[in-house]
């Protein structure tokens, strides 16, 4: 069994104890999303704002804060991503989101689009050259751990399935 | 008369498991029970000697499958005290049991503005059935609200049944433990005119119940909660209602008749299940009844009793005012569930942390997402003790719940 060292590593601890980005933006002109994880209950609103959605994948993430409320793995991933994604472009969001996705070991072609990550995570083959794996996750590589505990992958991918939500509702609704 | 818990520990394989070395402490029995050796042999028993399809084959291989699912049939209704084995139905799980009532007894009998009387402290599975016909026919549902101790609020109840078409309600609460008055509760819908269903899943297992004299109309319940296979369920029904009730599921199995032109339906209790049944799983089911009857519903009910109010104790103790613990502050009030919230710590985290000392609990919302905001909570961590637990185990899961409460004080 691996040790709870590899899970709670202190900057996993620490985000969870501060949370950054912590809060609520006036909607509008921010978007509000909500993310559930249907099996424990854990939940995540991401108020979203970007400095111009007409740009498509050029757009800026120029506001973002981080309400809900859930376990030690999703509140801090969903912490360290806030700090990440602000000041990036959509399209970098998406490499991001990638590359977290490909460290817990889930390849976007075993996503069935139903959100059903864990089940993928766990059959998923490793090594599979990924071209995300160059983009640089910082602090959110703390998180690596998680893969070792499956049923926590959906913890740790709370956040980011939230986000990109509210990204891909912000980019149609400009359409 | 207490229990031998070392000797009933000693029946059931998967507790001798040990895991890097430990042994395995379970404390998830509200979730699913683990079966002792004689559930276990009884189904291998079926399919290595017995094997054949039910109530089709004139050969002796028919005929031996055959007499298995109707004695088991018969040991769950004598275990329950039905008045006729007809009377019990086997669904996959008590899910199935309280959707046959809501999609048979309901689309037969409740309109748009028909109401149904629910409360606070349900499970999903006495939820959302009756949601699914506020959407289809326009019922109307109402809550029986819950007060600070985790007890049924029962102030207001002759309004809430008033005009009523049914009640349906858990007899024990999966979440808090509290055990619903029951008398009280029929009695009161009696004089209302509504019709009763007890959701007990959590009541079965763990006390005697007799629901001839009970005087409800439906009790659901599931085996794999007392000791039995997972995909056998019972759904008890008084004769005379499931006799006017429409069938739900159509198929082999549960016609009189079929032609080009329509079908009639055969009687009780093979109406309401139509295709091949599960009979291991129902051989499976009347041994565990046999179990239990062995050790007698009485002891382990009292066990509980008292292995609940040592964890209550001792986790008040060691954890004090982290410790926030929900529902009844009476153990003789609760069946052996405890929910609790433990600090700043949260329930998956400290549901790692018990892992790691191979303490199996659950947490989450234990699928009763309207009682955690009614609670003001998103998620519990859930101890639920049987008659295998022992103090042994209350005392591992208390160093386990201390460690993660210096984990994750914020």
């Amino acid at each position: 069994m691996p040790g709870l060292e590899d899970l709670y590593r202190e900057i996993i601890l620490d985000h969870y104890r501060s949370p950054r980005n912590r809060g609520e933006l006036d909607t509008p002109p921010a978007s509000r999303t909500e993310g559930f994880n249907p099996l424990c209950g854990d939940e995540i609103v991401i108020y979203l704002i970007l400095d111009d959605p007409s740009k498509g994948d050029q757009a800026i993430v120029t506001d973002v804060k981080i309400g809900g409320q859930g376990c030690s793995i999703s509140q801090s991933s969903a912490s360290m991503m806030s700090v990440t994604v602000l000041g990036k472009t959509i399209e970098e969001v998406h490499q991001l989101t990638q590359a977290f996705k490909s460290m817990m070991s889930i390849h976007e072609h075993d996503i069935g689009g139903d959100g059903s990550e864990a089940e993928a995570g766990v059959g998923a083959v490793s090594g599979v050259e990924n071209p995300s794996d160059a983009v640089s996750l910082g602090d959110l590589e703390a998180l690596r751990g998680v893969v070792k505990f499956p049923v926590r992958i959906k913890c740790a991918t709370l956040g980011w399935n939230t986000l990109n939500q509210a990204l891909d509702d912000l980019l149609n609704s400009s359409v | 008369m207490s229990l031998d818990v070392q000797a009933i520990k000693a029946d059931f394989p998967l507790l001798q498991r040990q895991i890097d070395g430990e042994r395995l402490i379970y404390l998830d029995s509200a979730n699913t029970s683990q079966k002792p050796a004689a559930v276990i042999e009884a189904v291998d028993r079926y399919y290595r000697t017995h094997n054949a399809n039910v109530h089709r084959g004139s050969y002796q291989l028919a005929v031996e499958a055959t007499a298995d699912l109707e004695g088991a049939r018969a040991k769950v209704a004598r275990f329950i005290g039905a008045p006729h084995a007809h009377e019990v139905i086997f669904t996959k799980n008590a899910t199935e049991a309280i959707n046959l009532v809501a999609q048979s007894w309901g689309r037969a009998n409740l309109s748009a503005g028909d109401v149904v009387v629910i409360s606070d402290m349900e499970h999903h599975a006495n939820i959302v059935p009756w949601h699914m016909l506020v959407d289809e026919l326009g019922i109307e549902l109402r809550w029986i609200p819950i007060d600070e101790q985790g007890q049924l609020d029962l102030t207001d109840l002759d309004r809430l049944l008033d005009g009523a078409a049914m009640l349906s309600i858990t007899a024990m609460s999966n979440v808090l433990g509290t055990i619903n008055p029951l008398d009280r509760l029929i009695t009161a819908a009696r004089a209302a005119g509504a019709a009763v269903m007890l959701d007990a899943s959590q009541h079965v297992p763990h006390m005697p119940i007799n629901v001839g004299r009970l005087g409800a109309d439906f009790v659901a319940f599931t085996g794999h909660k007392m000791l039995g296979p997972m995909g056998i369920g019972v759904l008890w029904g008084r004769t005379d209602l499931l006799e006017a009730m429409p069938p739900w599921i159509g198929g082999g199995e549960m016609i009189l008749n079929v032609t080009k032109t329509g079908f009639t339906t055969t009687e009780l209790p093979w109406k309401f299940e139509a295709g091949t049944p599960m009979v291991g799983d129902a051989v499976g089911l009347g041994a565990a009844v046999d179990y239990l009857e062995a050790v007698g519903l009485e002891a382990i009910r009292n066990h509980e009793v008292a292995l609940t109010s040592y964890a209550m104790r001792l986790l008040t103790d060691r954890l004090g005012d982290q410790l926030h613990l929900f529902g009844p502050s009476e153990p003789a009030q609760r069946g052996g569930v405890l929910s609790f919230t433990l600090g700043d710590a949260h329930p998956h985290d400290i549901a790692q942390v018990l892992d790691q000392h191979n303490v199996c609990v659950r947490a989450g919302h234990h699928c009763a997402k309207p009682l955690m905001q009614v609670l003001g909570v998103g998620a519990t961590t859930r101890v639920s003790l049987y008659l295998y637990n022992d103090e042994s185990d209350i005392d591992a899961l208390a160093g386990g719940l201390e460690e993660a409460s210096a984990m994750f004080a914020l």
